[in-house]
């Protein structure tokens, strides 16, 4: 049948797939924290305004890379049943979809909360869509360790829709993502490899080797748990938070360990999974305990207690 | 002439249905955030406007 004059059977929520909104809500979250911890104020309207632009403007970047992916993803297991590789959209409107969101949130937040914040938001997709989806996915195993900058960047864009500034502080909450981003991905990718090796993408378990990703997985979470203490020492976040950091930062450590310690092969899979499902507790659990401090404090700060 | 015209399934037709829906919340919704967004950003400022 000729789809080309327009008999679409997609729904409002093959649109709502294209923005990954499982992304999309850690990115929210993530923003959320950045901008709250900013010292300044901000009117609560803008700020609104501000994390729903943050918001779509990550949902057009993953609608640009599914739009760019949609050759790949139809040949791996976890993203066959996108839209454009299950047949229900077009890649071209897709592309139209994931430019207009991107136009319209970068445009809406430079309006509305500040020009850097805008160019930051910009930055982000441009480095999701081209940087990473366009160029390094497909051509080296260190592709999620620099795309994993695209994920960092929202907290930075929450601090500077407060403060129009990027600080240290903001790019200690850019690092711990982006620290977490190569340990997560690469537990995901030593059970998920052979997706990975179906697709022609360079993972690092397909290119350097089971052994060498998980001794990587191991560095990279002893960078990534003293760094998440940092906002504690730099006096931004509390001592809740930074004991919590540190406990959390001691048992990534041990979960990599095991990884690293399990031969090659079957036995590895355990502790990668049980790696992964942490990862994810861990990246969440921190940046929830820093946004429950941030408001304790400003909720004390109304009542007139402190 | 009834060749001329294309019929639209009822999967087709729900999908459009669903479709258009969502582009008027969305329309709407923008059209709420430009409203309260100037209002929030330039307050009591947007009734002074010297000719």
């Amino acid at each position: 049948m000729d789809t080309s004059i327009g008999l679409s059977e997609a729904s409002a929520s093959d649109y709502v797939v294209l923005l990954k909104p499982r992304v999309m809500s850690l990115v929210v979250f993530t923003a959320l924290v950045g901008l709250l911890a900013a010292p300044g104020h901000i009117n609560p309207v803008l700020a609104g305004i501000a994390i729903l632009c943050i918001a779509v403007g990550a949902g057009a970047s993953g609608a640009l890379n599914m739009w760019y992916d949609a050759d790949i993803d139809a040949m791996m297991k976890r993203t066959a049943k996108r839209p454009i590789p299950a047949g229900r959209i077009s890649r071209e409107e897709v592309l139209t979809f994931g430019l207009l969101l991107s136009a319209f949130s970068v445009v809406t937040l430079g309006l509305f909360v500040n020009v850097l914040s805008a160019l930051l938001l910009a930055f982000t997709i441009f480095f999701y869509a081209v940087v990473y989806t366009m160029w390094l996915k497909r051509s080296t195993p260190q592709n999620i360790v620099i795309g994993g900058a695209a994920g960092s960047f929202p907290p930075m864009i929450g601090w500077a829709c407060v403060t129009n500034s990027v600080s240290m502080e903001s790019i200690v909450l850019f690092m711990i993502i982006f620290l977490w981003t190569p340990p997560h991905f690469w537990a995901l990718s030593l059970f998920m490899s052979d997706d990975y090796e179906k697709a022609k993408i360079p993972m690092m378990p397909n290119v350097m080797g089971p052994a060498s990703t998980k001794f990587q997985i191991f560095l990279y979470t002893l960078l990534v748990a003293p760094v998440a203490v940092l906002p504690w020492i730099m006096g931004f976040a509390g001592p809740a938070y930074g004991l919590f950091a540190a406990a959390m930062g001691v048992a990534f450590i041990v979960y990599a360990w095991r990884v690293w310690r399990a031969p090659v092969g079957k036995d590895m899979i355990k502790p990668a999974k049980k790696m992964f499902a942490f990862s994810i507790l861990y990246l969440f659990g921190i940046y929830a305990v820093l946004l429950g401090e941030i408001l304790v404090r400003k909720a004390l700060l109304l009542a007139g207690l402190i | 002439m009834s060749n001329d015209r294309v019929t639209l399934t009822d999967k087709q037709k729900k999908a459009q249905r669903s479709r258009s829906i969502a582009l008027a919340l969305a329309l709407a919704a923008f059209v709420i955030i430009v409203y309260v967004g100037t209002w929030a950003k330039l307050g009591a400022n947007i009734l002074i406007r010297p000719m």
